[in-house]
């Protein structure tokens, strides 16, 4: 989670991550902030998110996104 | 034709009942198009203003196309303001074209207001239905000539201030001669646009529309994270020409998208405003094999292209592609520091052009203009303005132009042109920071901000969020006890662009 949140802080700095519940919805991560996010995981997790996953419900919050990369994990 | 409304009028009654741009929320007919720009003209006129700016608030809808027409059936031209920038840049914006009336939604409301200046709000969405003045509105048209303006374009400049290119009808309906013939636009095509309009590359297919008849649908920016939904919308509207930033179609090729969706209906994917990479084209090329690719390129300051490359042979990714050749009614040449003339293959000089393309100059900004707007440097027997792209480039065999860099310290991100001067003096205003340096990590695509001064991290972000959109904003910030200064006594920056790594451990 804490490697998570690291990613998370480099490609928007200054949001508190942790407690931030509407990163879509709420404008924190833009679109182009999201497909950064997603290159990032694949790389870091070494999984592969692919457009089915890539669906607002998932990157809500870091929780979401935690949960998604510990799935995609556990499939390998 | 002297006026861009006139090819609007024109198409109108060719194909009046034929949809001209859609949003998710709504769309309209070229006639009710007409009707809703005349409509908002004629609320304009109670006043009596000419050649004035019109702000329009860009919200991505119908409306705000009807802003920017409606504003200049007012005889008025129009300058499209990003709603998501902070107050403090568009107040910028505001001092410089010293609007008469924004045009603005209900959403825009709280932003407008806190903006200062002599410039009235009027919300678009109660003047569509306003009682349509016929007899002013051509009373407008008879005084209007084509080297009226037509609009003026905001673009990041390095001291500070954005920079406004005025540009006339005269250029627009030039430069839409030849996009529309050279890429084959008609009233059979159908855009997924994508760009802003407050960015130099929708005009090319927003006014397209207007010439030909095409149609357009406004793809929300949400649905570029979510590539599904973005292909479920291109099929829904049958969209079959694209004009993309490469960071758009990077997304498709990057997510593997076709692997699980296809967009049924493409036989045209143009792309502009920044380099389009290889490995992400090939991928396109070999998954829509039938459709045809093409590399646009040209400043703000040629309305939007100068020159072309229409893919006709096959790049390895790591090849970079060519921005090929002039467009018709355009002379681009390569000029070496002493203003010499370049024909030979791959030596290095910076694009000029010569066109009616070119604008006039940036907008109380002389000099600026002067810099940039110049005497052609190759003869002095009559005055002939030619426009320094100050963008280096040079011939390749196929006697295509390549691309070599900025001579300058302009860059691209997210298809946006950003001079990091402007970054770097909207930051050093910041309270408690010193001394302030942008860079630009090409490899990473990420804007750099290293800064020595007490101010904290967070504040500073806080501040400078501020002043510049979210495109400007500095992926990386580092905080540094002392900046690394050269033998002259200038910082570092030879340094720092290769070693700035080293200060995030």
């Amino acid at each position: 989670m804490n490697e998570l949140l690291e990613i998370l802080n480099t490609i928007k700095p200054g949001v508190d991550f942790e407690k931030a519940d509407n990163l879509v919805e709420g404008g924190i991560l833009a679109s182009f902030d999201i497909l950064r996010l997603v290159n990032e995981l694949n790389n870091e997790f070494d999984i592969e998110i692919t457009p089915l996953h890539i669906i607002p419900e998932n990157f809500k919050n870091a929780k979401a996104i935690w949960a998604l990369v510990q799935k995609l994990q556990d499939e390998d | 034709m002297k006026n861009i409304l006139q090819f609007l009028e024109r198409t109108a009654q060719k194909y009046p009942d034929k949809i001209a741009y859609a949003d998710i929320e709504r769309s309209v007919t070229f006639s009710e198009f007409v009707k809703e720009c005349k409509a908002v003209a004629s609320k304009i006129l109670e006043r009596n203003i000419e050649n004035k700016a019109i702000a329009v608030f860009d919200n991505r809808d119908v409306n705000t196309l009807v802003g920017m027409f409606g504003a200049i059936y007012s005889g008025n031209h129009y300058v499209v303001i990003d709603s998501h920038s902070p107050a403090d840049r568009i107040q910028k914006i505001y001092d410089v074209a010293e609007p008469v009336y924004a045009l603005i939604e209900e959403q825009n409301l709280e932003l407008a207001n806190q903006l200062s200046g002599k410039c009235q709000n009027l919300d678009i969405t109660k003047l569509l239905d306003h009682k349509i003045e016929e007899e002013k509105l051509a009373r407008v048209r008879e005084r209007s000539v084509s080297t009226d303006l037509a609009y003026i374009l905001f673009t990041s400049g390095s001291t500070g201030a954005p920079k406004g290119t005025a540009v006339s009808h005269l250029s627009v309906i030039t430069y839409m001669e030849w996009y529309t013939t050279a890429l084959g636009v008609s009233e059979k095509t159908i855009f997924g646009s994508q760009t802003s309009f407050y960015f130099s590359a929708s005009v090319s297919d927003t006014y397209s529309v207007l010439f030909v008849g095409a149609t357009l649908h406004i793809i929300p920016k949400s649905y570029f994270a979510f590539p599904i939904k973005l292909v479920e919308f291109l099929n829904e509207r049958k969209v079959n020409m694209l004009y993309w930033v490469p960071s758009a179609l990077c997304i498709i090729a990057n997510t593997k998208l076709f692997d699980y969706a296809k967009p049924e209906y493409i036989e045209k994917v143009v792309f502009i405003g920044e380099v389009m990479p290889n490995k992400q084209l090939n991928y396109w090329r070999r998954n829509l094999p039938n459709v045809m690719y093409a590399n646009l390129f040209g400043p703000t300051e040629t309305v939007d292209i100068c020159t072309y490359y229409i893919i006709d042979r096959p790049f390895r990714d790591d090849e970079a592609l060519p921005i090929g050749k002039p467009c018709d009614n355009v002379d681009a040449f390569i000029l070496d520091e002493n203003n010499k003339k370049i024909t030979e293959v791959g030596k290095v000089g910076e694009l000029v052009i010569r066109s009616p393309f070119v604008a006039y100059g940036y907008f109380r900004n002389k000099e600026k203009t002067d810099l940039a707007f110049v005497q052609n440097p190759l003869h002095n027997d009559y005055p002939e303005i030619v426009y320094r792209t100050g963008d280096l480039v040079k011939l390749n065999e196929h006697g295509e132009f390549d691309y070599a860099g900025r001579k300058d310290f302009q860059i691209k991100h997210m298809g946006y042109r950003i001079e990091l001067g402007e970054i770097e003096t909207n930051a050093s205003a910041i309270e408690n920071v010193n001394i302030v340096v942008c860079l630009y990590d090409k490899d990473e695509d990420k804007i750099v901000m290293i800064y020595q001064g007490r101010a904290k991290e967070d504040f500073v972000l806080e501040q400078i969020r501020k002043k510049v959109p979210a495109y400007m904003e500095p992926n990386i910030l580092i905080k540094v006890s002392q900046m690394p200064f050269n033998q002259n006594g200038k910082i570092d920056r030879a340094y720092l662009n290769k070693n700035y790594k080293e200060y995030l451990k």
